[in-house]
């Protein structure tokens, strides 16, 4: 861990002072010690992440406080092991500089390095002056770097909104960036939905998730403001093999069949963007679509196990296939329902269709009638949105049992552009090259 | 409303669930000697017992062939109930499943291809309820009933249609909702007739891509939303009448189950909740609360022909929907306007939140009535 920045503080001062060995201050080393933490009981994570720090496709094995790898061939928080919590953010872009956009990038991005190590944002937060308010917002101080990633994409809005090309980008778009198309049943709500920008925060401490989104709201302010944003709390889906699926607020095991971090292959053909897709400056990235899905949760519980069971095509208990009896089992289409959600969302049933899962659960109080306000954040990756979500959503929308309790009300789709490669590289600097 | 779970479907998952019950009391007395067994060979599929109760069933497969075969039992549909695959020459393998009665086919498919060589078995009792008079009365008079909300309105649509052909705003915008109350009161009677209810009652949202928007919401976008009539409405209006039309016909011979009638009552419910409260159903002419009442009413009627059986077998939750009803009936007495109802756009959150609670705290011992009724 070289990092080589000019600015001077406490965590960087750490660093120097810990350089060539494993050392580097975690938020927790840094509390206790006030202002003057330097390089005092300098241990904990930022070795591993060190260690981490190896191949750019490397998995990360890091567990619950350690730091992912920020560095690499693509932008962690795809593939890496999903983690328990989510704070993920829209952004529009408030200025019409082009130059104050990158300088914005700039700053994010090394921010971004930051935090994702464990460490504070600029001057930290303790500044040495009393007069000012410090840089760092404070509330991730003495917690662990909790395995944070964060993930930038662009929305199809910065490219050309409203008929204008605000920063000279509209040649650059990605065909497969496209606009969604409206499915059935779609009732979206445009305050929720899309935005010029996205921040995708993951970490398994939800303080230290939200720590990073208001951090980086806050360096954009003047230049970007937040449209939407949405915390997740529960996992419903993993991309490690041999971890339980967690449960979605329905009760069921849904999106067994993911890809898995490790499964290269299958990253390669369904989640990857390659050379030859085009752009240039999207190979390595991968595109993301965002669906803040409502589960009429009240309807739902007073339905009877039965039907629950035929709506998903699992059992409730073990999450097994109909027929089967295992959740692993290869699942049989033809034992379910034909409007069962495991049947219509197989690839086998979509021509192949394959993408990353990536949702959590979300409550997000209730909703003024007294009812949960609840459901899933969909959030999936893919090589290319056209031959991934919009045809499995179609089929979906069309004719999925679960329509009958969930509604689609917030909607978005970005590019994610590759990792950022080391410290010269920055989020989006090969689209503004 | 979105027409997508009907009541046959509601149906079935009720005698699933009876099936359920009862496999799991046989499965504590399955022994070795109930299995049913299969030798397969390369050209035989012998099926030891082709009459066997319904419930937790075993299956002994016993692969006396060459070949590696596999082993499905069908439904009549062709739907696979259950299935091992793998079975290789001289291995045995248990195959277990819980069953529900009705005709079914065994096959074995040596070298794992083809349609296999099939066996029809008879999967008696066991989930199958004895008739009850009782229910059987009350099946018979809910037939009655939805077949009566038919025929009422197919005068009532007449009149929506005639004002909306003569161009009457005023008076197609006052007939819009009495035309609607008799398929509301049986909505999930109507909506299992897959092909009718996306032409009558489908809102623009609904919409698949491609699909031309008929019926009654479409006509209530142009009377309240355009406010004008156009000849392309005339039209949809003279449709409207002909699918309503077929909907009278054919509502008769809908399959109706004391089960399928229980869980109707409680889809009734659970649109008034997911559409109605919400305002999403009427959202041009905001006649959310006759359409409120025309659900609940019909849901009342279901649970009252159900009513002596419940009562036998359940009857706290007989007490409780009799107070129930009467409390979600109360509170919408509160918005009752003339004939009719108060706009619901005039109806505020606090008031439509008050709604809301009542209709949970009738559908929540509803959801239980199905259970009741099928003990």
């Amino acid at each position: 861990m070289t990092d080589n920045t000019t600015k001077t503080n406490t965590a960087d001062d750490a660093e120097a002072a810990g350089k060539g060995a494993k050392a580097v201050p975690s938020r927790r080393s840094i509390l206790g010690w006030g202002g003057a933490g330097l390089a005092l009981g300098a241990a904990a994570a930022g070795g591993t992440a060190v260690a981490l720090r190896t191949g750019s496709d490397a998995q990360p094995a890091a567990s619950g406080g350690d730091a992912v790898p920020f560095h690499g061939a693509h932008q962690a928080g795809i593939s890496t092991p999903v983690q328990d919590r989510l704070h993920f953010a829209s952004f529009d872009v408030t200025t019409t500089d082009r130059a104050a956009l990158v300088k914005l990038l700039q700053e994010w991005t090394e921010a971004a390095r930051r935090m994702t190590a464990g460490h504070e944002v600029g001057d930290g937060a303790i500044s040495d002056n009393g007069e000012l308010p410090p840089d760092d917002t404070g509330e991730a101080l003495g917690l662990k770097p909790s395995r944070l990633t964060l993930t930038f994409g662009v929305g199809p809005t910065l490219f050309e909104k409203d008929g204008k090309d605000r920063f000279g980008l509209k040649s650059r778009r990605p065909q497969a960036l496209i606009d969604l198309p409206a499915f059935k049943g779609d009732n979206l709500d445009a305050a929720r939905s899309g935005g010029d920008l996205c921040v995708q925060a993951c970490a398994d401490d939800p303080q230290v998730a939200v720590h990073a989104i208001r951090n980086l709201a806050r360096i954009g302010m003047g230049r970007v403001a937040i449209r939407w944003s949405q915390l997740g709390f529960g996992k419903t889906s993993s991309t490690t093999p041999d971890a339980q699926t967690p449960r979605n607020m329905m009760g069921f095991k849904d999106g067994t069949r993911n890809i898995a971090g490790t499964e290269t292959d299958r990253l390669d053909k369904h989640v990857w963007v390659s050379e030859k897709d085009g752009p240039a400056w999207m190979t390595g990235g991968s595109y993301l679509v965002a669906r803040r899905i409502r589960m009429h949760i009240e309807t739902w519980d007073r339905t009877s196990l039965a039907e629950q069971e035929d709506v998903f095509g699992r059992d409730k208990a073990e999450g097994a296939p109909t027929g089967k009896q295992r959740e692993h089992d290869e699942p049989l289409l033809k034992a379910m329902k034909p409007d069962a959600h495991v049947r219509l969302a197989h690839p086998d049933s979509n021509n192949g269709v394959t993408i990353l899962r990536r949702g959590y659960s979300f409550t997000d109080g209730t909703d003024g009638l007294g009812r949960l306000d609840a459901g899933l954040f969909f959030i999936a990756y893919q090589r290319d949105v056209r031959d991934g979500f919009v045809p499995l959503q179609k089929n979906l929308a069309h004719h999925d049992a679960l329509n009958e309790y969930i509604q689609h009300v917030g909607s978005a789709v970005f590019a994610v552009p590759p990792g950022v490669r080391d410290k010269g590289d920055w989020w989006g600097k090969a689209l503004f090259a | 409303m979105r027409a997508l779970r009907s009541s046959a479907v509601a149906a079935i998952a009720a005698v699933a669930a009876l099936t359920a019950v009862s496999g799991c009391a046989q499965k504590s007395d399955t022994k070795g000697s109930d299995a049913v067994q299969v030798k397969a060979s390369d050209d035989k599929c012998e099926v030891s017992k082709t009459s066997f109760p319904a419930g937790h069933v075993k299956i002994a497969v016993e692969n006396k062939g060459s070949k590696v075969t596999e082993v499905y039992v069908y439904a009549a549909d062709d739907r696979i109930i259950t299935e091992r695959e793998n079975i290789g020459p001289g291995t045995k393998a248990e195959i277990t499943a819980t069953i529900k009665s009705g005709s079914y086919e065994i096959a074995c498919k040596p070298g794992m291809k083809g349609d296999g060589i099939r066996q029809k078995i008879t999967v008696t009792g066991g989930g199958e309820k004895k008739s009850d008079p009782q229910l059987d009365k009350a099946v018979a008079e809910y037939r009655k009933y939805v077949q009566q909300q038919a025929d009422e309105t197919i005068p009532a649509a007449q009149k929506f249609v005639d004002a909306v052909k003569k161009g009457d705003l005023d008076e197609a915008k006052k007939t819009y909702a009495p035309s609607r109350t008799g398929w509301e009161r049986t909505e999930p009677v109507a909506e299992s007739f897959g092909d009718i209810d996306p032409k009558t009652d489908t809102r623009e949202d609904g919409l698949e891509k491609g699909q031309k928007w008929t019926g009654w919401h479409r006509l209530e976008k142009s009377l309240w939303d355009d406010k004008k009539i156009t000849d392309d409405d005339k039209a949809l209006a003279d449709q409207l009448m002909t699918d309503l039309t077929a909907w009278q016909k054919r509502v008769g011979s809908a399959e109706i189950t004391p089960t399928s009638m229980a869980n109707g009552a409680k889809e009734l419910l659970d649109e008034v909740y997911r559409n109605k409260i919400t305002g999403e159903e009427e959202r041009y002419s905001h006649t959310d609360l006759v359409d409120f009442e025309a659900n609940v009413d019909g849901a009342e009627k279901a649970y009252d022909l159900l009513k002596p059986v419940a009562s036998k077998n359940d009857p706290a939750l007989v007490q409780e929907l009799d107070k129930q009803f009467e409390s979600v009936k109360k509170a919408l007495g509160d918005y009752r306007d003339g004939d009719g109802f108060k706009s619901y756009d005039s109806v505020g959150n606090d008031d439509r939140k008050k709604l809301s609670d009542a209709v949970n705290a009738l559908s929540e011992p509803l959801s239980k009535l199905a259970a009741a009724v099928a003990k």
